[in-house]
């Protein structure tokens, strides 16, 4: 089965880099080393970087997507960056709060709430 | 009338037979949530089973097996592993957990599903969600 390069919307505002998660399915297993390893790229770019990851159109999570996120945290951590999530649906909110990492990301309503607390 | 798949340890392959159990689950009308749950914990077992279970090993199959009805679906999934204790595995959200990037799996299985249980060796997993 052919796959498709998952596809990533990225912009940047105010300094900030914005990574649009495009597809509903984007977390699916399939995808997520590809969007993890497209993510490490992008952050490797940066000195100081401040990313929003914006999950709108976001319908599904599973723990290795989680995985995923934590590991590009202590990334950007470790590059004395900082990293919001935002526009997170309430099926996906919770299993945040399942697994209690809803208390290690900083995690906004919106888009534009993220970048005003990254300024 | 329950439906069984053998899949190679793939994860194109699990998606695949993920997505011939939703449609199932479509076709009995479950809740959004009902749907989302049983997603979400049977896509944790197959990679369970093809990541852990069966260490991506091409020779070994998973099986999953679905019987759907308008009350509940009952799914399991075996691997042809060893197996494994599932009361010992470490509590994700213990504070030195948190940061792990692995071991959630079995925890969000528990947290969506109404009944979980798992075989005495460890290889299968049988998850059973209400429609509600």
């Amino acid at each position: 089965m052919q796959q498709e390069l998952p596809r990533l919307n990225v912009s940047s505002e105010e300094g900030v880099t914005i990574v649009e998660l495009t597809d509903r399915k984007i977390l699916d297993e399939l995808s997520i080393s590809q969007i993890g390893e497209r993510l490490q790229g992008l952050i490797a770019k940066e000195d100081d970087p401040k990313f929003v990851l914006d999950f709108r159109n976001v319908g599904h999570m599973s723990s290795s997507a989680l995985g995923m996120l934590i590991t590009l945290h202590k990334r950007i951590r470790e590059k004395n960056g900082q990293l919001r999530l935002a526009g997170i649906q309430p099926p996906i909110y919770e299993v945040f709060a399942i697994t209690r990492l809803n208390e290690i990301f900083q995690i906004c309503g919106s888009r534009e709430e993220a970048i005003s607390t990254l300024n | 009338m329950a439906r069984t798949l053998r899949i190679p340890s793939d994860l194109g392959a699990a998606q695949q037979a993920e997505d011939e159990l939703l449609e199932e689950v479509a076709r009995y009308g479950y809740t959004e949530a009902s749907t989302f749950a049983i997603k979400l914990a049977v896509e944790e077992a197959l990679n369970n089973a093809i990541k852990h279970g069966n260490g991506f090993d091409g020779s070994k199959k998973v099986e999953l097996t679905f019987d759907v009805s308008d009350e509940r679906a009952v799914v399991s999934v075996t691997d042809q592993g060893e197996g494994f204790v599932p009361d010992r595995l470490p509590d994700p959200t213990a504070d030195e957990n948190l940061e792990k990037p692995t071991g959630r799996g079995v925890m969000l299985m528990r947290a969506y599903m109404d009944d979980v249980r798992f075989n005495d060796k460890g290889n299968q997993v049988q998850l059973t969600k209400k429609n509600s």
